[in-house]
């Protein structure tokens, strides 16, 4: 696109990168530190403006010091402290969803995207997860297995720094880790539950370095990662893996810059990416010979169902028809209960990790239950820092209600009574779960919007129902009563909605058969050969485990086939 | 009239000027790279504390002059002072919900549900009393109070009070707890740098738990 400005025919001379990637993430940061160490000029788009928790983590600002008391608001719903810029509700830039289908899509607007807002549960898939279909007939097997990605899982481990233990659980591999804090006393008591009902628990791994690594301090246990961190000790993508792919002075960071639409020439292969600057509204396009999206996996299916040409009517990379299929996020459900043993808490500080100790990994045979894949469990509990909306609902305690001195006494009483616990579980693709461009509609930069399916199959809601029954017997097991009432099927068993849990997966999912996916076992699209996925949209299932260490380790595997290719001269 | 609370200072909190707090308060920025002790953190958070103290006389931007009254009345009856900590009144809760109910994030209910309850609170009042909450004598106020603060034991016909007074209290404590004094008052000692290294003794006893748990099994 040219315009009529006058620093077209600059733009227009625009310097050629070696590979342009469309966001700064776990795929996008990844995608840069490894293609700039192997010598590759790279120019990076970010939608959302610089954020570094090293510089700008509102890190240990007590509840007081702001009139909201750390509430949450539009652009930040975990918190005004929360380090995420971004939302389900981004003003100016909107989505639609299908009638009868429920989905909420969170977006970062931030450099680092979602890696500065998460809980840093750092899993790797295990050996079962890459071949779901040869175990169960559901879904599709990976074109890649465990052992494909277990070296970049060690490198990730080594590079990032991750702790946990290794427990030798079959499809729970073990990793290069730290030592793992010790647990909080209430988890000691989670321990105790889970053991008595059989249920696997054990340190759980985060990417929250125990131990000094170059550059990073340990953790200090403030317990507020999700602020991030001001002493880099847990992972963000612009302190640990953009900050030294610029140091080596071949990364072009463009911040405020909207990717809309990929380049492609007569040869039918990617120039570059289309993009709009915020700040000015401006139309600009950046060229490249390699093209590398990791926008998030439902961005940057976006971008490719946008960029449409004469020679690639249905989106590039989709001549299989199948992008915008088989997406999915991870299952969820949470349940909570008042611990009478933890009433009258004496004085100490559990802050610990930014998140939980201890967890769950799925620990039953699929083959003896009512749904075909698993969950894990989440933890949480005790003594937080008090903030807006503390002990919501004290009506719920024994006393049920009440005001003044008692009332007092209660909240003194009851402070950190509580466990809770949150399933997350896998969700297998289904013909009813996709998305497409909105025939209508566009965001307040012209680009078309995405309209979302969804529905849930028995799949997913018995796996639920299991969750909820299980947290149920846990709280007993834990001697406590549970605020809530069992929720009934017609209630979905309270499955959070689709997009809840922000682990949206798929879209442009790899594949061996061109047919009947976008990308190859290299994540490099069959369709152009020099344009990559390196996010969420590759993945051909989920797992019960979070995806960001996959994410991490495919991203760096496409990067050293890129930079493989390049040297090769076929890149 | 109410009593008169703003500009007091709450026992315990340092005198500090703003230059100085300020000062304090960037500490916490740079804690990573200086290593910053736990009191200098608590300095820099109490300074902020009593920064807020320092204001000049509020004046509400959502609450009228009536129902200003009502609130700082109502507040205290959820949370008095005792000799742990002060009054919700002092935590300057009031002033919190005010800045709450007034930001452009605040929904049209949650506005509506707090002028509505307190006309309510003041028509149930006049109804049974012949005067409005804040003049009718403290032993009617809480016969209203004893009919809505307990939602299970709630007589019929107050359930538009129960309702009021369920998110009323639910605010006010998110008000008073989320302030350095409720932060005291439920002995929260966190959020400071802090070398974990598991639970006291004690807390470990209280449970009836051991690190011993996440020893390996032995084989049976």
């Amino acid at each position: 696109m040219q315009s009529a400005s006058p620093n077209a025919a600059r733009r227009t001379q625009n310097p050629q990168y070696d590979v342009c990637i469309v966001g700064s993430g776990a795929g996008g940061g990844m995608a840069a530190h490894a293609l700039t160490a192997a010598g590759a000029r790279v120019v990076m788009l970010e939608a959302g403006g610089a954020w570094y928790a090293s510089k700008n983590s509102q890190m240990l600002t007590p509840a007081w010091a702001t009139p909201r008391r750390g509430g949450s608001t539009r652009i930040r719903p975990f918190g005004e402290f929360d380090a995420c810029d971004g939302g389900w509700d981004i003003e100016g830039e909107p989505y639609t969803v299908a009638s009868g289908s429920q989905f909420r899509w969170w977006r970062a607007r931030m450099l680092g995207g979602r890696t500065n807002h998460w809980g840093r549960i750092s899993l790797r898939f295990g050996p079962d997860d890459f071949r779901g279909k040869t175990r169960d007939g559901l879904g599709d097997d990976w074109p890649i297995s465990y052992e494909d990605v277990a070296p970049y899982y060690d490198r990730i481990d080594r590079l990032i720094g991750i702790f946990g233990s290794n427990e030798g659980l079959r499809n729970h591999p073990d990793g290069v880790f730290q030592p793992p804090p010790k647990p909080r006393c209430y988890e000691l008591l989670v321990k105790k539950a889970s053991d008595k009902l059989n249920v696997t628990c054990i340190p759980s791994r985060l990417s929250i370095i125990t131990q000094p690594l170059p550059g990073r301090q340990a953790c200090h246990y403030c317990g507020q990662c999700n602020r991030g961190c001001q002493a880099k000790a847990n992972f963000s993508s612009p302190d640990v893996l953009i900050a030294p792919a610029l140091a080596t002075g071949r990364l072009r960071l463009l911040t405020n810059a909207m990717a809309r639409e990929v380049g492609v020439g007569a040869d039918g292969l990617a120039t570059g990416v289309h993009y709009v600057d915020r700040t000015t509204g401006e139309d600009r396009f950046v060229r490249a010979r390699i093209v590398v999206l990791a926008a998030s996996a439902l961005e940057s299916t976006r971008i490719l169902l946008n960029s449409r040409s004469a020679k690639f009517p249905q989106g590039l990379a989709n001549s299989s028809g199948t992008l915008g299929k088989y997406i999915t996020d991870t299952t969820g459900t949470d349940v909570s209960g008042f611990i009478p043993a933890m009433t009258d808490h004496i004085p100490h500080n559990h802050d610990g990790v930014g998140g939980l100790h201890v967890y769950m990994p799925w620990w039953l045979d699929n083959a003896k239950l009512d749904f075909p894949r698993g969950y894990h469990i989440e933890v949480w509990g005790g003594t937080g820092a008090p903030g807006a909306g503390f002990m919501g609902g004290i009506h719920r305690y024994p006393p049920g209600g009440g005001y003044g001195a008692q009332l007092k006494a209660d909240y003194r009483k009851y402070y950190g009574a509580t466990i809770g616990f949150s399933g997350r579980g896998e969700m297998i693709p289904n013909a009813d779960s996709f998305c497409e461009i909105d025939p209508s509609v566009v965001d307040r930069f012209g680009i078309p919007v995405l309209r979302f399916h969804w529905k849930w199959a028995d799949h997913e809601l018995n796996q639920v129902k299991h969750m909820q029954e299980t947290f149920r017997a846990l709280v007993a097991e834990l001697g406590g009563t549970v605020f809530s009432q069992m929720p009934t099927k017609a209630e979905g068993y309270d499955i959070a909605r689709g997009g809840t849990i922000i682990h949206e997966l798929g879209g442009a999912r790899m594949g061996a058969d061109a047919s009947t996916s976008v990308l190859n076992a290299n994540c490099q699209a069959h369709d152009c050969k020099n344009l990559f996925v390196a996010d969420g949209a590759p993945f051909v299932s989920q797992a019960d485990k979070n995806p960001t260490w996959t994410i991490l380790a495919l991203a760096w595997r496409t990067a050293d086939y890129i930079a493989e290719q390049r040297k090769a001269g076929a890149l | 009239m109410t009593r008169q609370t703003d500009g007091r200072r709450t026992a315990g909190e340092p005198e500090v000027s703003r230059r100085e707090a300020l000062k304090a308060f960037s500490l916490v920025g740079m804690a990573a790279a200086l290593d910053v002790t736990v009191p200098q953190l608590e300095r820099a958070t109490n300074a902020i504390a009593g920064m807020a103290q320092q204001q000049p006389p509020f004046v509400p931007k959502f609450f009228t002059r009536h129902e200003w009254r009502t609130v700082r009345m109502l507040v205290d009856y959820v949370i008095p002072r005792d000799a742990r900590s002060g009054s919700a009144t002092d935590a300057k809760v009031p002033e919190f919900m005010d800045w709450i109910l007034a930001d452009k994030e605040a929904t049209e209910s949650s506005k509506v549900s707090m002028r509505g309850g307190l006309a309510w609170l003041d028509r149930e009042s006049q109804d049974r009393f012949g005067k409005t909450f804040v003049t009718a004598p403290d032993a009617d106020r809480r016969r209203i109070l004893d009919d809505i603060a307990w939602p299970a034991k709630a007589p019929d016909g107050m359930r538009q009070g129960v309702a009021f007074f369920t998110r009323f209290r639910d605010m006010t404590a998110s008000g008073f707890y989320s302030s350095y004094i409720g932060w005291n008052d439920v002995q929260y000692v966190g959020n400071v740098f802090n070398n974990w290294d598991g639970c006291p003794p004690a807390a470990l006893e209280k449970l009836g738990v051991s690190y011993d748990l996440m020893k390996p099994k032995t084989g049976e």
